[in-house]
């Protein structure tokens, strides 16, 4: 059983084919990384897993069950989580709320008008939990907007795991990141349990190569290479993608 | 039978009238993506400022014309001195017009007073044109005129100048006219400038019909808002359609249903916005 | 020290009938009461969920006439009073589903058709609504037998409900479903990655809001015992509009300031200045431009300028490149 599976996707703005008879087969447990230079269609296609598009054509199924006409705000109680290339989080809260928010949506108390949120102790020690496997419960009381580039990138995170995903959606983890900040970011993946898989978009193929297993190429929206880590890198095509630009 | 034709000669210059107020909204709105909630207060001032220069001694069209240059005058300091300074804030430009117009009505309500002041009919104008037997206004049929007039005018400006080319491009590509180097901001202040002058100039060709009163302009920004609205934005033969249906809409609404005269209006405005909602206001969602 | 000033606060408020001087100044404090409890709802929409209504006097008139038909067809005021927040509730439905087609500017706009809908009824349907000459009603409840007749009788009333409005609004914005609502208003796609349904979320929201708005459009009715299309007119959705924007949306005193500052200079001022129009829509492209966070904010930040600025040079700290938002030292 394939814990993420993709069949046939297509999906066009107007007359540009943005994402081409895409096909995926995704382990459970595996670190499966999408690369491809600028434009190939990665966070499409991203959001399409997601639900936030429609695609015109194909299926997107989650541990066999198919879940391409399921609405994305139910994906995330299915089990897929995502972050994203910009950071979108609540900067006006503090980490501890941004965390709390995402642990929210998954429970039922979203839809309570009436009981105080502070008062929530399970809630709230679940939310100090996600954050310390970040390492940033120090930080908890802060302001998002008063933190540094790479803790949002770490709380973002957080908040992805704290939704106990079977799926893990990164897009574009790296970016912007220090090579301090990146080597965090890096340990904190390789801490993840084999539980969630890992599906990760990179531009950069360097910073995120001895993360992948299998490496998929994605190149104006078609699926041109795929492959354990060592076949792709080996292929003469990749060199070709990526120096060709 | 003469009467509902009479209606529609009505209707029809009517909705000749409505498009001289419209086509600037619709401009403004196309161009800078923001109903102009002053527009109603300039038409109405335009046709204060007529009164007074009737009042002075001048003859209707060089009153006309004048006081469409002091509403389009003072249109520009609003643009310049107010709205730049929320450049991309569409909501707050909104809620700037909408302050601006009340300012605008209550100076009016001062200088001019409370009670309604008519605009003669321009004397070559008086009286009844006969076609086919039927008498119509005869400056009703003027108004028509001026209307087709200003429509074929406006559209020669946008098809055939390179200012029109410059209005064109930032209402349909606003990212690219930048790229390209045109300068959209002074082009803001040309359009609003221009919007807000037509409008003047409809409330003073609008007075022998109307008359000039406190409350014009909570009347006529509806209707232009309506207009546009089903017309579709920044486009001129959208103007053109939607003025008279609007015109036809509110007449013989008035005269067949007038409990629902407003639904009447507003119920097809809100059909399309609810329709069609991304395509009217804003930019695409991302 | 924030419960002895709540305290302080509610004492002054409960007392004011006492100390205000006459029955003309109480009058005014119930007004400001009643058009805090407007605000306060409005505020939920544009504080809490982003979201900007300029039709929300349309909810608040179809209170006030709903319940005036209904007492003057004989209904005692509880069923009134009842039956006008529930034609209040199926309207701000309405209202609700069709104006959130819209996002942003949209929605704006569809509220404003909406409006204008309700007011084109109020001053067309003349066999209904009695057109321009409006509704009147000829008593005030008396609940438990005591009179609101009387200002300072009506002023109690009216500030019993306004603590009612302020206690569910506190609770509301504290509680989970609030808090998922700044969220829907600050990152609504991400919200909506999350799990959020952030239409539903909206769509309640609304009914929420729309309810309050039909409590004050009571207040009102009872207060001028009589409802007219201007009610419902344009002018009126920006007015309580500018109480919130002027007041600070992000909190609950900025609607309560707001409106005591539009109904103090619409009522107090226009003994001095003829002309209360301008001045409002002067006030209200000013708080946009200027202090677009609000009076209650903006006050704040003022506030602390002016000390950092009065404070002796020496200790006064030099700014980097920009300054940067201080973290808050509490007390």
């Amino acid at each position: 059983m394939t814990a993420l599976e993709v069949q046939g996707l297509d999906k066009s703005f107007g007359g540009l084919r943005v994402t081409s008879n895409v096909d995926l087969a995704i382990e459970p447990g595996e670190r499966r990384l999408i690369i491809g230079p600028n434009g190939a269609g990665k966070t499409t296609l991203f959001n399409l897993i997601t639900g936030e598009l429609r695609p015109d054509r194909g299926t997107v199924r989650l541990f066999e069950r198919d879940i391409t006409r399921v609405p994305s705000r139910r994906r995330a109680h299915l089990g897929i989580a995502r972050t994203y290339q910009i950071i979108t989080l609540f900067p006006g809260e503090t980490l501890l709320r941004n965390v709390v928010l995402s642990l929210l949506g998954l429970s039922r108390m979203r839809w309570n008008p009436v009981g105080r949120l502070e008062r929530q102790t399970a809630l709230i020690e679940h939310a100090h939990a996600a954050l310390a496997r970040v390492g940033l419960d120090h930080l908890a009381g802060r302001r998002l907007a008063q933190t540094a580039y790479g803790e949002r990138r770490r709380v973002e995170i957080a908040m992805a795991l704290a939704q106990a995903p079977k799926v893990l959606l990164l897009d574009e983890p790296f970016a912007g990141l220090s090579i301090d900040e990146r080597r965090d970011v890096r340990e904190l993946l390789a801490a993840i349990p084999r539980e969630v898989t890992i599906v990760m978009i990179e531009h950069d193929m360097d910073v995120a190569l001895d993360f992948a297993e299998r490496i998929t190429v994605l190149h104006f929206g078609e699926v041109v290479i795929e492959g354990t880590r060592a076949e792709v890198v080996a292929h003469p095509r990749t060199r070709e993608i990526y120096l060709g630009e | 039978m003469n009467i509902s034709l009479l209606l529609a000669a009505n209707s029809i210059a009517f909705g000749g009238l409505l498009f001289l107020l419209s086509a600037g909204f619709a401009l403004i709105f196309g161009l800078m993506r923001i109903p102009n909630l002053t527009h109603g207060s300039l038409f109405m001032l335009g046709a204060y400022f007529g009164v007074s220069l009737i009042a002075l001694g001048m003859s209707f069209w060089p009153a006309a014309i004048l006081a469409a240059f002091g509403v389009a005058a003072f249109g520009g300091l609003v643009e310049r001195l107010l709205l730049r300074r929320l450049p991309g804030n569409e909501l707050a430009q909104v809620l700037v017009t909408l302050g601006l117009s009340f300012m605008i009505a209550d100076a009016c309500l001062m200088w001019w007073g409370g009670d309604p002041i008519s605009i003669e009919t321009p004397r070559a104008l008086r009286g009844a044109t006969f076609i086919a037997g039927l008498g119509f206004p005869t400056y009703r049929i003027a108004v028509i005129v001026v209307a087709v007039a200003f429509a074929a005018a406006l559209w020669g400006l946008l098809d055939r100048t390179r200012l029109g080319a410059m209005i064109r491009a930032g209402v349909d590509a606003p990212e690219m006219a930048r790229v390209v180097g045109i300068r959209v901001s002074r082009l803001f202040t040309i359009v609003f400038c221009l919007g807000a002058g037509l409008a003047g100039f409809a409330g003073v060709i609008g007075g022998p019909i109307l008359s000039v009163y406190p409350g014009l302009d909570q009347d006529m920004l509806p209707l232009a808002l309506v207009v546009v609205i089903l017309g579709g934005s920044g486009s001129l033969i959208g103007s053109v359609i939607g003025s008279f249906v609007v015109g036809f809409l509110y007449n013989f609404g008035q005269a067949m249903l007038p409990e629902l005269a407003y639904v009447v209006l507003f119920l097809p405005m809100l059909v399309v916005l609810v329709l069609r909602p991304q395509g009217l206001f804003g930019r695409a969602a991302p | 020290m924030k419960r002895l000033a709540l305290a302080a606060a509610l004492v002054l408020l409960a007392t004011v009938p006492f100390w205000i001087g006459n029955s003309y100044y109480t009058n005014i404090a119930a007004q400001i009461l009643l058009y805090a409890v407007f605000a306060l709802g409005l505020n939920v929409l544009v504080g809490y969920a982003g979201l900007v209504s300029l039709g929300h006097a349309g909810l608040f008139g179809i209170a006030a006439y709903a319940g005036a038909l209904f007492i003057n067809a004989g209904a005692g005021h509880l069923l009134a009073i009842l039956g006008a927040l529930g034609v209040t509730l199926v309207a701000s439905a309405a209202f609700a589903v069709l104006a959130l087609r819209g996002t942003g500017l949209g929605f704006v706009m569809i509220t404003v058709a909406l409006g204008q809908i309700v007011w084109g009824v109020a001053y067309r349907w003349i066999s209904i609504t009695n057109g321009d000459n409006g509704v009147s009603v000829a008593t005030r409840p008396a609940p438990f037998g005591l009179s609101l007749a009387t200002a300072p009788g009506f002023y109690w009333a009216t500030l019993i409900v306004f603590l009612v409005t302020l206690g569910a609004i506190a609770v509301f914005a504290a509680s989970p479903f609030g808090t998922g609502l700044r969220g829907t208003r600050d990152q609504p796609r991400r919200m909506n990655a999350l799990g959020y349904n952030v239409w539903l979320i909206r769509f309640l929201s609304f009914l929420f809001s729309g309810l309050w708005s039909g409590v004050a459009g009571m207040l009102f009715l009872y207060y001028n015992q009589f409802v007219s299309p201007q009610v419902v007119a344009l002018t009126s959705s920006a007015e309580v509009l500018l109480m919130v924007i002027s007041g600070g949306t992000g909190t609950l005193l900025g609607p309560i300031a707001g409106a005591a500052l539009v109904v103090i200079m619409k009522n107090v001022a226009s003994a001095y200045i003829e002309r209360w129009n301008f001045v409002l829509g002067a006030i209200f492209v000013a708080i946009v431009i200027f202090m677009p966070e609000g009076l209650v904010p903006g006050s704040v930040r003022f506030w602390r300028w002016t000390r950092a600025w009065l404070r002796p040079r020496a200790s006064r700290p030099v700014p980097v490149i920009a300054p940067a938002p201080q973290p808050k030292k509490r007390a």
